[in-house]
C-alpha cells in the first residue's frame, strides 16, 4: 500500500523534461527552384538522320527547350541559364559532377539522351538531386520522331510530380474559339492545340457562330454550342473524324453543354419562353431527363468529379448566385453569398473547389470557394474576363479576358490567360490569332 | 471509513507537499532567465528584423554571408568549452553555480547517475532519469546522450538544457531556414504536411547526420507528396549548413529537431 503511494507520488510530481530542442520551421519561400536542364546529348549519327527527316538542327536541345519552358511557365521552377553549366550533357548524363551544378545553385538536374534507330525516336532521361547527390528519377520514351514535342511534354509532367508531390498538366491541349477580324462581324472558329500554344488546328471553318468548347474525359470529343442556321443549339464533334452532330431533338435553344465525367452524358441548359432549365442527355441511348424545374434562369451545370453532384447558376433568389444540387436535381442548395454576381461555376478536378465568374460594380472577377461556399478567393480583376477552366491537376486555371474597345470602336482584343490557384503567375498564353473560351483537356498520356 | 478518511487526507497531504514542493522549482527558472534574454537581443535582433522569407530573400542571404563571415572568424572549439573560463558566457551566472557544484562532487570521479542526485536537486529527493525512464522510453534515450555528454564536456547544466534555445537564438535559426526552404507548392493542403527531422550538429553548425522521423509514411499508398515534403526539407537543411546555431551552449543544441510544417503557407 505504502509503495503504491510512492509511485503515485513519484507520478505527480513534476520533474525536469529533457525534451530535445525543437524548433518548428513553418515557413519557407515560394520562389521557384532553381533547376538545371541539361540540353539532351545526341551522338552525331542520330543527328544526321533526324535533322533530315524533322528540320531542327539539334533535337536533344529542342527537346530540353520544351521542358525549360513549361517549367517556368508553371511559376514553380527556375530554369537556370545554359550558359553557366559546366558539364557537357553527354558526361553529365552518365555521371554529374554535383559540385559543378550546385556551384551554379541548381537544386535539381535534369539530363538526357537521344538516340534514332529503327525509325524510332528513343529519348531518355534521369533527374538528379543536386544536394543530396544523387539520382531521383530515370525513364525512356520511344516513339515517332515528330512526336518530339510531346515528349518534351511528357517528361516535364514527371518532373513536375517527382518535385511538387502532384500531377502535371503539360501533356494537354486546349481547345477554345478562335476569333478574327472587327468586333461587330466576328468569326469565330473552334480552335485545339497544345498546352503551350503549338500545333493549332481548327476545327470548324468559321460559317457559323461558336461558343463554349468542352472536351469529354478522353479527350476524343468535342461538345460546343453553335448557331448552325442561326439557331443556337448543342453540337458533338468527333475530333478524329470531324463528324458533327445535334445534341438531342428539343424545340428550342440549347446552350451550356460539358460532359459528365464518365463522358456518358451531356448534360446543357434549355431554353424555353424566357425560362431555362438543366437537362441530360445520355449519348448511348438519347434518353433525355429533366434535372431542375423552376421559373428562374438555371444554366452553366457543372458535374463534381465523383459526378454525385451538380453545381450551377441560378436568379432564383433574384440575383444570379451558384447553387449546388445532387445529380438527381434534390438538394438544391445556394453557396453563394457575397456581394455581386456570380457565374460560370466549374468544379475543380480535385473535387475541393468551384471556380467561378464574379461580377461586382463593374468589375470581372474569377475566383475560387469551397464546395459549401466558404473560403471565397479571388484571384484576379479586370475590365473584362470570364469562363475559368481548370488544369487537369486544379492547379491553374485558364480563362480569357476582353480588352475595353475605344471611342473609334478598335482596340478590342481577346486573349487567354492563366493563373495560379494560389492567385500568383498570372500568364498570357500565346494562341495564333484572338481567343476566348477555352476548356483544358485532361492529361493524354495518363 | 476510518480507513478512507486516513487514505483521503495522506493523498491531500501528499499534493499540498508536491504542489509546495514544486512550485518554488519552477519560480526559480525566470529569475535566471531574463539576462540570458537580454543580452542576446541586443546582438541578434537586428538579423531578426528580416521580413519573411519571400520577399526579403536577399536579405537574407546578405545575412547568411554575415554569418558566414563571423563562424570563420571565431570557429567555436570543443576545447575551449571544457575551459569555461575563458569564454564570456551570457549563462555565466549559473554555470558559475554549477562550477561550484561540481567541484564540491569532484565530477570526474562521479558517474552519471550518482551526477544526477546533486546538491541542485536535492530538494527534489528523486533521481529524474529514474522516473523518465519508468514512464518513459525516450526519456532513457536522453540519459544515454547525457551520459555522453558528460565525456566532452563537464560545463553542461541541467537548468540550461531545460530552456532550450532562448527567443532570439531559436529566431536567428528560424530566419535562416525559411530562407532555405523551398515549399513544394503542389503539396495537398488538406492533409497533415509535418516533417520531423533529428539532426546531429557539429559545434560549427554543420550537419553530422540527418534522420526523418516519421520514414514509415514515406511508402504509404497516397501519401506520396510526403516524400516530396521531406525531401525538400532535407534539401533546406544542405542548403543551409552550416547552421546558424548559437556560439556557446553546444551541449544544449547539438541533437536538435526540425519539425518543418508546410500547412500555414500553403493555406494562406
Amino acid at each position: 500500500m505504502f509503495l503504491r503511494y510512492i509511485l503515485i507520488l513519484f507520478l505527480l510530481i513534476p520533474f525536469n523534461s529533457f525534451a530535445l530542442i525543437e524548433v518548428d520551421i513553418t515557413r519557407g519561400n515560394l520562389n521557384p527552384l532553381p533547376i538545371a536542364v541539361s540540353p539532351l546529348s545526341l551522338d552525331s549519327d542520330s543527328k544526321s538522320k533526324l535533322k533530315t527527316i524533322l528540320k531542327k538542327d539539334d533535337i536533344g536541345a529542342q527537346i530540353s527547350i520544351v521542358v525549360e519552358n513549361n517549367l517556368k511557365k508553371s511559376g514553380l521552377f527556375n530554369p537556370l541559364n545554359k550558359d553557366s553549366f559546366l558539364q557537357k550533357p553527354d558526361i553529365a548524363h552518365f555521371k554529374p559532377r554535383f559540385e559543378d551544378w550546385a556551384l551554379i545553385k541548381a537544386q535539381a538536374l535534369i539530363t538526357g539522351k537521344v538516340t534514332f534507330s529503327d525509325e524510332k525516336l528513343r529519348v531518355e532521361f534521369r533527374l538528379w538531386d543536386v544536394l543530396a547527390a544523387k539520382e531521383i528519377m530515370a525513364l525512356a520514351f520511344t516513339t515517332v520522331p515528330s512526336n518530339w514535342r510531346r515528349v518534351g511534354h511528357i517528361i516535364t509532367d514527371k518532373i513536375y510530380e517527382r518535385l511538387t508531390g502532384e500531377k502535371g498538366y503539360f501533356d494537354t491541349r486546349i481547345i477554345y474559339v478562335s476569333e478574327e477580324g472587327p468586333k461587330i462581324k466576328r468569326i469565330k472558329k473552334l480552335a485545339i492545340m497544345d498546352q503551350d500554344g503549338f500545333n493549332t488546328k481548327y476545327l470548324t471553318l468559321g460559317n457559323e457562330l461558336v461558343l463554349t468548347p468542352r472536351f469529354n474525359p478522353t479527350n476524343q470529343m468535342v461538345t460546343y454550342l453553335s448557331y448552325f442556321r442561326n439557331l443556337p443549339r448543342v453540337y458533338l464533334l468527333d475530333i478524329e473524324t470531324g463528324i458533327q452532330e445535334v445534341v438531342g431533338d428539343f424545340p428550342g435553344m440549347t446552350f451550356a453543354p460539358r460532359f459528365s465525367p464518365d463522358g456518358k452524358k451531356i448534360i446543357m441548359s434549355f431554353a424555353k419562353d424566357g425560362n431555362s432549365d438543366i437537362y441530360t442527355m445520355e449519348l448511348e441511348n438519347r434518353i433525355v431527363e429533366r434535372i431542375t424545374n423552376h421559373p428562374s434562369i438555371d444554366t452553366s451545370p457543372s458535374y463534381s468529379p465523383d459526378g454525385k453532384y451538380i453545381c450551377f447558376n441560378s436568379d432564383r433568389s433574384g440575383y444570379q448566385q451558384i447553387y449546388i444540387m445532387k445529380s438527381d436535381g434534390s438538394n438544391v442548395k445556394r453557396i453563394s453569398f457575397g456581394k455581386g454576381l456570380y457565374g460560370t461555376p466549374v468544379w475543380s478536378p480535385r473535387g475541393d473547389l468551384i471556380a467561378f465568374t464574379k461580377l461586382h460594380k463593374g468589375k470581372f472577377y474569377i475566383g475560387v470557394m469551397r464546395t459549401n461556399g466558404k473560403g471565397e478567393r479571388l484571384l484576379t480583376e479586370n475590365f473584362y474576363q470570364e469562363a475559368p477552366s481548370w488544369s487537369p491537376n486544379g492547379r491553374v486555371l485558364i480563362f480569357y479576358r476582353e480588352t475595353k474597345t475605344d471611342d473609334k470602336g478598335e482596340g478590342f482584343s481577346a486573349k487567354l490567360w492563366s493563373i495560379d490557384l494560389t492567385g500568383y503567375n498570372e500568364r498570357l498564353v500565346n494562341t495564333e490569332t484572338d481567343a476566348s473560351d477555352p476548356s483544358w483537356s485532361s492529361l493524354l498520356s495518363d | 471509513m476510518i480507513r478512507n478518511i486516513i487514505i483521503s487526507s495522506t493523498f491531500h497531504l501528499v499534493i499540498i507537499l508536491i504542489t509546495a514542493m514544486s512550485l518554488p522549482f519552477l519560480a526559480k527558472k525566470p529569475i535566471d532567465l531574463p539576462p540570458i534574454i537580454s543580452v542576446e537581443l541586443i546582438q541578434i535582433t537586428e538579423k531578426t528584423n528580416i521580413p519573411f522569407a519571400p520577399k526579403a530573400k536577399k536579405i537574407i542571404e546578405k545575412v547568411k554571408e554575415k554569418e558566414k563571415l563571423l563562424s570563420e572568424q571565431a570557429p567555436p572549439k570543443v576545447v575551449k568549452k571544457e575551459k569555461p573560463d575563458s569564454i564570456p558566457l551570457p549563462e555565466e551566472k549559473i554555470q558559475k553555480v554549477e562550477k561550484l557544484e561540481d567541484k564540491k562532487q569532484n565530477p570526474e570521479k562521479i558517474d552519471n547517475e550518482v551526477k544526477q542526485v546533486s546538491e541542485f536537486e536535492k530538494d527534489e529527493l528523486f533521481d529524474p532519469n529514474n522516473i523518465a525512464a519508468l514512464i518513459d522510453k525516450s526519456k532513457e534515450d536522453f540519459g544515454e546522450t547525457t551520459n555522453k555528454t558528460d565525456k566532452v564536456s563537464q560545463d553542461r547544466d541541467k537548468t540550461v538544457n531545460n530552456i532550450g534555445l532562448s527567443l532570439s537564438e531559436e529566431d536567428a535559426l528560424k530566419a535562416q531556414i525559411f530562407g532555405c526552404w523551398s515549399i513544394p507548392l503542389g503539396l495537398p493542403y488538406n492533409e497533415n504536411l509535418l516533417v520531423r527531422i533529428k539532426l546531429k550538429l557539429k559545434p560549427d553548425g554543420s550537419v553530422i547526420k540527418s534522420e526523418i522521423l516519421d520514414h514509415a509514411r514515406m511508402n504509404k499508398p497516397g501519401q506520396g507528396f510526403y516524400k516530396v515534403l521531406a525531401e525538400s526539407a532535407l534539401r533546406a537543411i544542405q542548403l543551409c549548413q552550416p547552421l546558424r546555431v548559437p556560439t556557446t551552449g553546444y551541449e544544449r543544441w547539438k541533437d536538435l529537431q526540425l519539425n518543418f510544417d508546410a500547412r500555414e503557407m500553403l493555406e494562406g
